[in-house]
């Protein structure tokens, strides 16, 4: 139980295509990220699959039965929302068993599923409070419990981090990386930020401008981009694209190197170029440099002292530069 | 603590300012409420003095509530604003409701439609609703008054309601959603609660028109079991004589319930700031 099979989405708001027929297929137990940038149409997309919203064309199946028709409460998905969106007026404890309530589902039932959830995300000491008597985290964390106790065939979560701050988001990251571990539910879950998606994904969707771009897992995303935008939308920082004529290479438009897969050397190298900023970020350090075919980003392992303005020669690594052509497709060299 | 950059002189003129306007807006009300306590000769004699013990009597109260059916216009009024509130309220609300989450053909045609009578007065309508009224046999009853103010609040109360609407959040009312919860509860059980302060300030500003309202009982509900108290007191202020001792009183009476049921709503307007403020 829990599979999701997505055939042709459209969605058009009047004039505008915000979905331009999207196919994907979700398998049972599954985590997978729609990623993309602002506008992408990945979080519309999650509305239609929770049924928020109508899709202009398409079909949607859940477990192989198609739901188009079907209000968002009698789909067997629970969502959880950026803005946690719990019920202000009532304790944590009923905005838990809201759902189940609403079912119809026994009392004693409710109070079983909200105790495993609870103690699930160690919310138990906080059951009879307001959502407004609660941090940020533990709002989310409340958010989530809800999710988990209406047991859904699909978990949907909507940029579920996004108003965390950063420590808490490495740990309500790891939270849900725990649970889908622990439920072993099929999770679709939206986010602008390609950390979140590399390091939660089974499977990553890369949406641009209505439309899937790549789908795969995050090695094969990291390692193969399919185009120019994918391979420039995973990685940071992100990935050098440089203009295929300024280096005398007419076979390909975009040259793609990734900033990890460039070695530095004061005195000789493929590239020169001068060093116009160094970020020291402890394990990892930052170059910028300007070169002829324009600015070049450098990324190297430990500590390494380099001056402002002084003269690098950068060499990519064998191998693992990225061709694309004018359409953006990469090239198989 | 952290000092701030205006200078006396700009805090004294705004004060200043805010000052002044308190008193010409209380002053008619002091009068009315001083003069009250007077007996006749000494309101002629001295308007603006207070009621010393030399001048002091409750005539005018005493010819107020003898007339007896005073008790019953206060009723009235009471009911006939209570009512509107509530209808004015519930139904401004509703169609706020749908025009603020609906995405329907025609939306911002239906909502400028809706507000267009705050731009046009209904008096203008008197006539219309008057042969109407009668058409229906509503003369003279506390219903026709209830329906005119209803429709007379509305256009402000969609429109003050829709715009606070649409600042609750879409995420909250999609969870309910997916919780099962009906459009009806979501509207009820979640929206309604969240814009109290915007419910408050509707009522306070449909509620002060509909008390003072002279007009609409005039033409509409003028029998003596239907008289508001604006209409009521008016039976003391003769062609040629005017009781002006039972006027007074009569209005300083009327002020009383008014200011409780504003003093309930500013406490929820204030409460409804302040929620927001430590959230």
């Amino acid at each position: 139980m829990g599979s999701l099979k997505i055939e042709n989405i459209v969605k058009s708001f009047g004039q505008v295509d915000v979905l331009k027929g999207i196919d994907l297929e979700v398998k049972d137990g599954e985590f997978v990220i729609f990623v993309g940038p602002s506008g992408c149409g990945k979080s519309t997309l999650l509305r239609i699959i929770a049924g928020l919203e109508d899709a202009t064309s398409g079909e949607i199946l859940i477990d192989g039965k198609k739901v188009n028709n079907t209000p968002p409460a009698k789909r067997g998905i629970a969502m959880v929302f950026q803005t946690y969106a719990l019920y202000p007026h009532l304790s944590v404890r009923d905005n838990m068993g809201l759902g189940l309530k609403q079912a119809g589902k026994p009392a004693e039932e409710i109070k079983e599923r909200t105790k495993v959830a609870s103690s699930m995300l160690s919310l138990d000491d906080y059951l009879e409070r307001r959502p407004s008597e609660l941090s940020g985290g533990q709002r989310q964390r409340v958010a989530i419990g809800r999710a988990i106790v209406r047991e859904p065939k699909l978990f949907l979560f909507d940029e579920p981090l996004s108003n965390l701050d950063a420590a808490l988001r490495v740990n309500t990251r790891l939270e849900i990386a725990r649970l889908h571990r622990q439920l072993n539910a099929t999770m679709i879950y939206v986010t602008h930020d390609q950390v979140e998606a590399m390091t939660l994904a089974d499977k990553i969707v890369v949406l641009n401008k209505g439309k899937i771009e790549q789908v795969g897992s995050p090695m094969e995303l990291y390692n193969a981009p399919q185009t120019v935008f994918v391979a420039g939308f995973i990685g940071s920082p992100q990935m050098n694209l440089i203009d295929a004529a300024k280096l005398g290479q007419s076979d390909a438009k975009t040259i793609g190197i990734r900033p990890e897969h460039i070695q530095v050397s004061p005195t000789s190298g493929e590239w020169k170029g001068s060093v116009i900023h160094v970020e020291h970020l402890g394990a990892d350090t930052i170059i910028y440099l300007q070169t002829d075919f324009g600015p070049l980003t450098v990324r190297l392992f430990g500590e390494h002292q380099y001056e402002v303005d002084g003269i690098l020669y950068a060499t990519p690594d064998a191998g693992r530069t990225y061709r694309f052509d004018s359409e953006g497709q990469v090239l198989k060299s | 603590m952290a000092k701030t950059t205006t200078s006396p002189v700009r805090t004294g003129l705004v004060h200043l300012a805010l000052l002044s306007y308190t008193l010409i807006a209380l002053f008619p009300v002091f009068l009315t409420v001083i003069n009250s306590f007077k007996d006749r000769a000494s309101i002629f004699r001295d308007p603006l003095g207070l009621p010393t013990p030399s001048v002091f009597s409750l005539v005018g109260y005493e010819t107020v509530l003898k007339q007896g059916d005073f008790m019953l216009y206060f009723q009235n009024s009471f009911i006939v604003t209570a009512v509107s509130i509530f209808f004015v309220l519930l139904f401004g609300a509703m169609a706020a409701f749908a025009l603020s989450e609906y995405r329907f053909r025609g939306n911002t045609l239906m909502g400028l439609y809706l507000a267009l009578g705050i731009m046009i007065p209904i008096r203008l309508g008197t006539v219309a609703i008057l042969q109407g009224m009668v058409a229906a046999g509503l003369v003279n009853t506390l219903t026709a008054l209830i329906l005119v103010y209803t429709a007379q609040g509305l256009p402000l109360a969609v429109f003050i309601l829709t715009e606070f609407m649409r600042t609750v959040s879409d995420d909250l009312k999609n969870a309910g959603r997916i919780d099962g919860l009906s459009e009806y509860s979501i509207f009820f059980r979640l929206v309604l609660p969240l814009i109290r302060p915007a419910m408050a300030t509707v009522a306070v500003f449909t509620m002060i028109p509909i008390w003072n309202d002279l007009w609409f009982p005039l033409i509409l509900a003028p029998s003596d079991a239907t008289k508001t108290i604006t209409l009521g007191s008016q039976v003391f202020i003769g062609q040629f004589v005017t009781n002006w001792n039972a006027v007074l009183a009569a209005l300083t009476l009327a002020i009383v319930p008014v200011l409780v049921l504003y003093l309930i709503f500013s406490r929820q307007l204030i409460r409804g700031i302040t929620a927001g403020a430590v959230k």
